[in-house]
C-alpha cells in the first residue's frame, strides 16, 4: 500500500519537474532530457496503476502500454537528437 | 483485404518502397496517392449507400482486439485527405522539392508524405483510443520530417519545437488513455460515454483533450505552429496546415460526439479556447508582414472556429452543429492547401513573400493570385463556397438555440478573417496605373494547376454540399 503510493507520488513529481523544465527552458538538449523524464514519469504512474495491492496481482495491459510508449520514445528521441545535431551544425543563415 | 485495410497498408508499404528505392520514389508516390484516392472514393460511395461499417482486425473483437470503424465522418475525412494529397502531389511531381540531406536527390518528400497519408488514414479509421495514440506518433514523426525538409536553420528549429511539443502532447494523450483503461478496463471508443460518467474518467478525457489541443495548435497551446507552418516548404506547409492539424481536431470531434452531453465542461473549455484562437490568430494575421506567416496565423484562427463549433456540439442528436464542424474542416483543408500552394507560386515568381511587396509594377497577377482569392473567399465564408455552407449551418444551429453571444463571436471572427485576407487580395486586384503596360505575366507551372484545382474544389463543394452532408448522415451513434 505505502510502496504503491510512493510510485504514484514519485511519478507525479517527475511529471511536474519535466513539465516545468519544458515550459522554462529553450536549450535543445535539456528539452530532450525533460521530455524523457516526462515519459518516465508517466510510465511510472501507469505501472503503479496496473498493480493491485489487495491481491498482489499485476495487470499486464498497462505494461504493454508502457512498452509501446518506450519504443515511441526511443524513436522520437533519436529524431530530436538528429534535429538538434543539425541545428548545432548550421549556425549560418 | 478490403478497402479499410488497404487504405492503411497501401500508403505505408509505398512509403517503404519510396524510401528504399529513391529512383522510383516519385512514380511510387504518384501511383499510391492515386490508388488511395480511388479507394477512399469507393469506400465513401459504399458507406453513403450502405451505412457505416466496422471491422475487427485479425478477427479479434473489441475490447480485446483493435477495431476499425468506417462511418460517414471518417469517409469524409479520408476523401478530404485524398483530394488534398492529390493536389500537393501534382505540384511536387511537377517541381520536386530540394532535399537538404543528400544533394542531387529530390525524393525525400515522397516517403514522408506517404507515411503521413497512411497514419492519417489509420487515425480516421481507428475505433480504439490506444491505436489513436500510435497513429498520432507515426503522423508526428512524418510531419516533422516534412517540416524540416527545406533544411534551413529556421525550419530545423521549428521542426525541433514542433516535435517536442508534439511529444509532450502525445504523452498527455497516453496518460489520459492509461487513466481511461484504469477506470473502465477497456480503451475502444465505445467506452467514452462510460468515462464521461465518472470523476476519474473525466480527468482522463481532460488529459486526452489537452494532448489533442497541443497537437491541433489550439490557442493557447498553438505556440509551435506558426513557426513550423511558415518556415517549411510551401508544399509541406499545405499538407501540415490542411491535413495534419485536422487529425487532432477529428479526434476531438469524434470524442465530443461519442461523449454526448456528459462532457459539457470540456466542451465549454474547447469553445472558449476556440473563440480565443479566432481573435488571437486574426490579430497576428493582421499584423504579419510575410505572406506565409499570415496564412499560418489564419490557420490558428480557423482551427479556433472549428474548435468553437465542436465545443458547441451537444452530441450526435444535435444534427446541425457537428455537421457544420465537419464541413468547416473539409472546406478549410481544401482552401488552406490551395492557399499555401498559391503562396509558394507567388513567392517563386516574386522572389520574396513580403505582403508590402505585393504591389508591383512589372509582374501581372497570375493564376496563383486567382487561386489565393478563391481560397480566401471560401475561408471567409462567402457564398457559394463550402466555407459558406459550413458557417451557415453553424450560425443556423446557434440561432436555433438562441446562443447569441456565440453568434456574435463567429461573426466577429468572420469580419476579422475578411480583414486580414483582404490585405493580400486587395493588393493583387490593383490594376490600371499600378501595372506597367509592358508587365509580364507569370508562366504556368504545375503548382498553378494544383492550387487552382483545390480552390475550385472548395468552390464546387459549396454548390454540391448535399454530397458531404448525405455522407455524414451515415455516422455511427
Amino acid at each position: 500500500m505505502t510502496s504503491d503510493l510512493v510510485y504514484h507520488v514519485a511519478g507525479a513529481g517527475l511529471l511536474a519537474i519535466a513539465l516545468w523544465r519544458l515550459a522554462t527552458c529553450r536549450d535543445t538538449l535539456r528539452r530532450i532530457t525533460a521530455l524523457n523524464v516526462l515519459a518516465i514519469g508517466i510510465a511510472m504512474v501507469l505501472l503503479a496503476s496496473g498493480h493491485d495491492p489487495a491481491t498482489g496481482v499485476t495487470n499486464p495491459v498497462p505494461q504493454a502500454f508502457v512498452l509501446t510508449g518506450i519504443v515511441v520514445l526511443v524513436a522520437v528521441t533519436a529524431a530530436l537528437l538528429a534535429l538538434a545535431e543539425r541545428l548545432e551544425g548550421s549556425s549560418d543563415e | 483485404m478490403n478497402e479499410t485495410s488497404l487504405l492503411v497498408s497501401l500508403p505505408l508499404i509505398a512509403a517503404l518502397v519510396a524510401a528504399a528505392w529513391p529512383r522510383a520514389a516519385t512514380i511510387t508516390g504518384v501511383i499510391a496517392t492515386l490508388g488511395n484516392a480511388g479507394l477512399a472514393v469507393v469506400l465513401a460511395i459504399r458507406i453513403g449507400q450502405g451505412g457505416a461499417e466496422a471491422e475487427a482486425l485479425g478477427g479479434w473483437a473489441a475490447p480485446l482486439g483493435i477495431g476499425f470503424a468506417a462511418d460517414g465522418l471518417a469517409a469524409l475525412m479520408l476523401v478530404m485527405t485524398a483530394l488534398v494529397g492529390l493536389g500537393v502531389s501534382v505540384q511536387v511531381a511537377g517541381a520536386p522539392l530540394p532535399d537538404a540531406g543528400r544533394t542531387g536527390q529530390r525524393t525525400a518528400f515522397w516517403p514522408l508524405w506517404l507515411a503521413t497519408l497512411g497514419a492519417m488514414n489509420a487515425l480516421f479509421l481507428s475505433a480504439d483510443l490506444f491505436n489513436l495514440y500510435v497513429t498520432f506518433e507515426i503522423l508526428g514523426l512524418a510531419a516533422v520530417g516534412l517540416t524540416a525538409l527545406s533544411g534551413t536553420r529556421t525550419a530545423l528549429r521549428a521542426a525541433f519545437d514542433y516535435l517536442s511539443a508534439g511529444l509532450a502532447g502525445s504523452l498527455l494523450l497516453l496518460l489520459g488513455v492509461a487513466l481511461a483503461y484504469a477506470t473502465a478496463g477497456r480503451v475502444d471508443l465505445a467506452v467514452v460515454p462510460e468515462l464521461a460518467g465518472s470523476h476519474e474518467g473525466r480527468v482522463a478525457l481532460g488529459l486526452i483533450f489537452a494532448g489533442l489541443a497541443v497537437k491541433a495548435a489550439l490557442f493557447p497551446l498553438h505556440f509551435w505552429m506558426p513557426a513550423a507552418h511558415s518556415s517549411a516548404a510551401p508544399e509541406a506547409s499545405a499538407l501540415l496546415s490542411a491535413l495534419v492539424v485536422k487529425a487532432a481536431i477529428y479526434v476531438a470531434l469524434r470524442l465530443s460526439i461519442e461523449g454526448g452531453a456528459a462532457v459539457e465542461l470540456l466542451r465549454l473549455v474547447l469553445a472558449v479556447a476556440g473563440a480565443g484562437a479566432m481573435l488571437w490568430g486574426a490579430w497576428h494575421a493582421l499584423r504579419a508582414d510575410r505572406l506565409k506567416l499570415l496564412v499560418a496565423h489564419s490557420t490558428v484562427a480557423q482551427v479556433g472556429l472549428i474548435a468553437l463549433a465542436i465545443g458547441l456540439t451537444t452530441g450526435a442528436r444535435d444534427g446541425t452543429i457537428w455537421r457544420a464542424a465537419a464541413l468547416l474542416m473539409l472546406s478549410h483543408a481544401l482552401a488552406k492547401a490551395a492557399m499555401f500552394l498559391a503562396v509558394g507560386r507567388i513567392t517563386e515568381e516574386l522572389g520574396h513573400d513580403r505582403i508590402s511587396g505585393l504591389n508591383r509594377e512589372e509582374l501581372r497577377p497570375g493564376a496563383a493570385e486567382f487561386a489565393f482569392a478563391i481560397a480566401a473567399i471560401s475561408l471567409i465564408g462567402l457564398p457559394p463556397t463550402a466555407g459558406f455552407v459550413g458557417k451557415w449551418l453553424l450560425l443556423d444551429g446557434l440561432i436555433d438555440r438562441g446562443a447569441w453571444p456565440w453568434v456574435a463571436l463567429v461573426l466577429l471572427g468572420t469580419v476579422l478573417s475578411a480583414a486580414y485576407l483582404a490585405r493580400v487580395v486587395s493588393r493583387c486586384l490593383r490594376g490600371g496605373p499600378h501595372v506597367a503596360p509592358g508587365a509580364r505575366r507569370p508562366a504556368w507551372r504545375a503548382g498553378d494547376a494544383a492550387a487552382l484545382g483545390l480552390a475550385t474544389a472548395a468552390l464546387a463543394l459549396g454548390l454540391a454540399s448535399a454530397l458531404p452532408l448525405t455522407l455524414l448522415d451515415a455516422t455511427l451513434t
